[in-house]
């Protein structure tokens, strides 16, 4: 066996009425990729605090090449070798690559004056971006770096302490398709250069993809561990939640009705040349597939009135509709679930009801007043056929957890009459439970005659959950596939711009 | 968010409690009069400072404002010999034009209002100069608008008319605030903006309404402060006023961050601050100090209400565990999937499958 860089043993932390990790151990070994999988609150999160000195265990011991570690600091695990690349980027989009690589720790000159010495910091990162096959430079300013670049960023950040041990939480979850393979690709150099990966994700693909082993946790507690060759989807999702995962997809009761939202050469401000047309009819699931930045999120934001409509028209049951503000498109009953919840979806300081009838108020109000009874009551009853889990409809957002959330942005637009509905990403950084009860939601509105467009990046959602995927490609719809047609294969090759293989190419 | 309040109003009854008692002065009918009439006459554009503030914007072109309006109003009732209520109208629609210009220069033209409201500052005090060449504009001994006068400067009761109007204005914007759409709309757009976007609400018009209000309650202060000085200098008319809004509204809860805030509270700032200026006088602290102690009590009063916050806020955090670590083991039991303790956090959830 490889020799072991970083053991946990015995590791608890218990909070004032809630035990977050329970006795979880856990071994990395030198130049290995461990998976760490889980529900959201599994404790993942809190054990690689733990681990990156940023809480102190209850219980248990942190030993790091042979020293044994009750607690660590910060400083400590850094010098441990332990880096993280955060879900959420700590980077300072003002300052350039090199700026951000060494901060904190920036390289000096001048003798007293302690000047930053620009040039020595360029030249050190160097040649950190191009072992990553970074295709920019020290001095470009992060604000202008997509986010996988960031990531790489952090990677070059983690590299330049010498980290043995990388641990990356969610690091895919921004991430485009080819974007993901790259830093798979980044992760397999790091492997062979014998430093070792914490992989925490959902997506259990890319798990299959990386890891050499998997450990499972479930409500602060070690439920399993998987050598490579027992890694199954199905073992992973068993032992997450300790059940199987029933088959994403549900057909829909009926087949689809016609009428339904037509988008007729419809341009938008990222791609004037271009023009979209689609149609998703009463009733259907349609996946929108493709690429970060085809142009899916942009035509939701413009069919929603966020953005201008540069061209081409858009028709509810074959009427045009003008959509030139949200407020337009909400009344003719198009919403949009957006892809940043926190941002967008919601005011996270508001309670779970005023974010409800955040966008039907005047419903409930007489002479502008708002009418407490009525806007409780429809707040209650979206919580309840929603089961939003709150303990009242009167706490604020902001407590609630991703998936429940979520359900509070679908109770703004399921408390008014939907007729097309957008949902972006909508289940980005949801656990897997509260992922289906989204799922069930929406094959629940499909069915009662709503057209639902979900933008996804994640191959299994969209293949899981549409009745067709429709794959956008630089600014247009490159192909549209029926359900038979669905492979992951055949969706990234429209997303990426090339012909469906007819049946004789393919034989050629 | 009572709380607040209440803890302001302790405030107030304490500090009032402990003046009164070295100096029974402070207490006496005159003098209580007296700080009524001065809190009527500064809570009123308090008010509309605590709604600009509340949309996360500032206005600081009030003090300017009333220079400007000032001389037209006292122009237009002696050289133009307009009649008050004509007069009353013209220099209440002015201020509602000028708050509407800055409001459309803050919304459509994506200016920041610190900067929008700067300018202002800056222009309509030199207007005021300009217009009247430096000079002071007041009354003749004529009886102009004495009506009028009587309203602004008078009393029902005793108990002066500028508190009234005070009173009655807080109410009327107490239920536009806290029970009408437009007030939830306004906290909504002042907590996030996008958010209250993506949700069908107009946030132009519901931030330009805010500035539009504060220039029309700018406008009723003027025509108040008007018949208290009786005269307008157009230097010193009015100068730093904006900045007793802000300390009010600041002192009464309202967060420069915005979508935090209660005209209940703006109202007790306001108050809290005329208490302080008038303990400075009765206890015969010097003068020169007055700014200084007010400057002392709003850092140690927004200090302290951020130190009791937070704590709340922690408290409430481990409520909410200790509250639903019990269901989490029962949903275990059951499902095997329950979903919290991975921080501190409040959840109040189980977000299980």
């Amino acid at each position: 066996m490889a020799e072991t860089l970083l053991e946990l043993s015995g590791i608890s932390k218990t909070y004032p009425g809630i035990r977050a990790l329970d006795n979880v151990s856990l071994r990395v070994c030198r130049g290995e990729v461990l998976g760490l999988i889980g529900e959201n609150g599994a404790g993942k999160s809190t054990l690689m605090r733990v681990l990156g000195g940023v809480i102190a265990p209850s219980e248990g011991v942190i030993r790091i090449g042979g020293h044994d570690h009750a607690r660590m600091t910060v400083s400590e695990a850094t010098r441990a070798g332990i880096a993280f690349v955060h879900q959420e980027l700590n980077l300072f989009e003002n300052l350039d690559v090199a700026a951000n690589v060494f901060i904190g720790r920036e390289k000096l000159t001048g003798g007293p004056l302690k000047l930053v010495d620009n040039a020595e910091m360029h030249t050190r990162v160097t040649p950190l971006l191009e072992r990553l096959g970074a295709d920019f430079t020290p001095n470009t300013l992060v604000d202008n770096l997509s986010i996988a670049e960031r990531q790489m960023v952090e990677i070059a950040k983690a590299l330049s302490i010498d980290a043995r041990v990388i641990i990356m939480d969610e690091p895919t979850s921004s991430l485009t398709i080819s974007e993901t393979e790259r830093l798979l690709a980044v992760i397999a150099d790091l492997k062979a250069h014998g430093i070792s990966v914490i992989y925490i994700s959902h997506r259990l693909g890319e798990i299959m993809a990386c890891a050499d082993r998997v450990v499972v946790l479930r409500d602060g507690r070690t439920v399993g561990e998987l050598a490579r060759d027992e890694l199954t989807h199905a073992a992973m999702i068993r032992l997450m939640i300790g059940r199987d995962l029933k088959a994403l997809y549900t057909p829909p009761k009926r087949s689809p009705q016609p009428g339904g939202c037509d988008i007729a050469g419809v341009v938008t401000a990222g791609f004037p040349d271009r023009q979209i047309n689609l149609s998703v009819r009463r009733g259907e699931i349609l996946g929108l597939a493709g690429l970060v930045g085809a142009g899916r999120t942009s035509l939701a934001r413009a069919v929603f009135g966020i953005d201008p409509l540069l061209g081409g028209e858009i028709r509810i049951d074959n009427a045009p509709v003008d959509v030139a503000s949200p407020r337009d498109a909400i009344r003719q009953g198009i919403y949009l679930v957006p892809e940043d919840r926190k941002k967008s979806g919601l005011v996270l300081e508001l309670p779970i009801r005023e974010n409800v009838t955040l966008a039907s108020l005047l419903d409930y109000a007489r002479m502008w007043l708002v009418n407490g009874t009525a806007e409780r009551k429809i707040a209650k009853e979206q919580a309840r056929s929603l089961s939003i889990r709150a303990p009242s409809i009167d706490m604020e957002a902001v407590t609630l957890s991703g998936g429940n959330q979520q359900k509070v942005v679908l109770g703004k637009w399921l408390s008014m009459q939907p007729r097309v509905m957008f949902f972006d990403e909508p289940t980005r950084g949801i656990d897997v439970g509260a992922k289906s009860e989204i799922y069930t939601l929406m094959r629940g509105l499909a069915d009662q005659g709503v057209a639902i467009v979900m933008i996804s990046s994640d191959m299994e959602e969209v293949i899981g959950v549409s009745d067709r995927v429709a794959v956008m490609h630089e600014g247009s719809v490159s192909g549209v596939l029926e359900r038979d047609q669905f492979s992951e294969y055949n969706v990234l090759r429209l997303a990426v711009g090339q012909e469906l293989e007819t049946l004789e190419t393919a034989l050629q | 968010m009572m709380k607040k309040e209440l803890g302001l109003c302790l405030l107030l009854v304490v500090i009032s409690a402990i003046t009164g008692g070295i100096n029974p002065a402070f207490l006496s009918w005159v003098n209580l009069l007296n700080m009524a009439n001065l809190i009527g006459l500064f809570g009123v554009f308090a008010l509309g400072e605590g709604l600009v503030i509340i949309t996360g914007g500032i206005d600081l072109s009030l003090g300017s404002m009333f220079a400007l309006l000032g001389v037209v109003f006292v122009d237009l009732l002696t050289t133009y010999q307009i009649a008050w209520p004509l007069a009353l109208l013209l220099v209440l629609m002015g201020g509602l034009a000028l708050g509407g210009i800055q409001g459309f220069l803050i919304t459509r033209l994506k200016m920041q209002p610190f900067i929008v409201t700067l300018c202002g500052l800056l222009i309509y005090r030199g207007a005021a100069r300009y217009y009247t060449s430096d000079s002071t504009r007041g009354f003749g001994y004529g009886d102009e608008a004495s009506t009028l006068s009587n309203i602004a400067s008078g009393n029902v009761a005793g108990i002066p008319n500028t508190f009234i109007f005070l009173i009655i204005l807080a109410l009327i914007l107490g239920v536009l605030l806290h029970r009408s759409v437009y007030g939830r709309w306004l906290y909504a757009v002042g907590k996030n903006e996008e958010a209250a976007r993506f949700s069908g609400i107009n946030t132009n018009v519901v931030i330009a309404t805010a500035y539009i209000i504060s220039g029309g309650l700018a406008a009723v202060s003027t025509v108040l402060f008007v018949f208290y000085t009786n005269s307008v200098s157009p230097s010193s008319f009015g100068n730093f006023y904006e900045l007793y809004a802000i300390a009010a509204a600041v002192l009464g809860g309202c967060s420069l961050r915005g979508g935090e805030g209660s005209i209940l509270g703006i109202v007790l700032g306001t108050a809290l601050l005329q208490v302080l200026q008038n303990l400075v006088n009765i206890l015969g602290i010097p003068n020169s100090l007055n700014f200084a102690v007010m400057g002392t009590v709003i850092l140690i009063g927004v200090l302290a209400d951020q130190q009791l916050q937070s704590r709340r806020r922690r408290q409430a955090a481990l409520e909410g565990l200790a509250r639903t670590a019990p269901r989490s083991t029962h949903s275990q039991g059951k499902q095997g999937a329950s979903a919290h303790g991975a921080a501190a956090l409040p959840t109040g959830t189980g977000d299980q499958a």
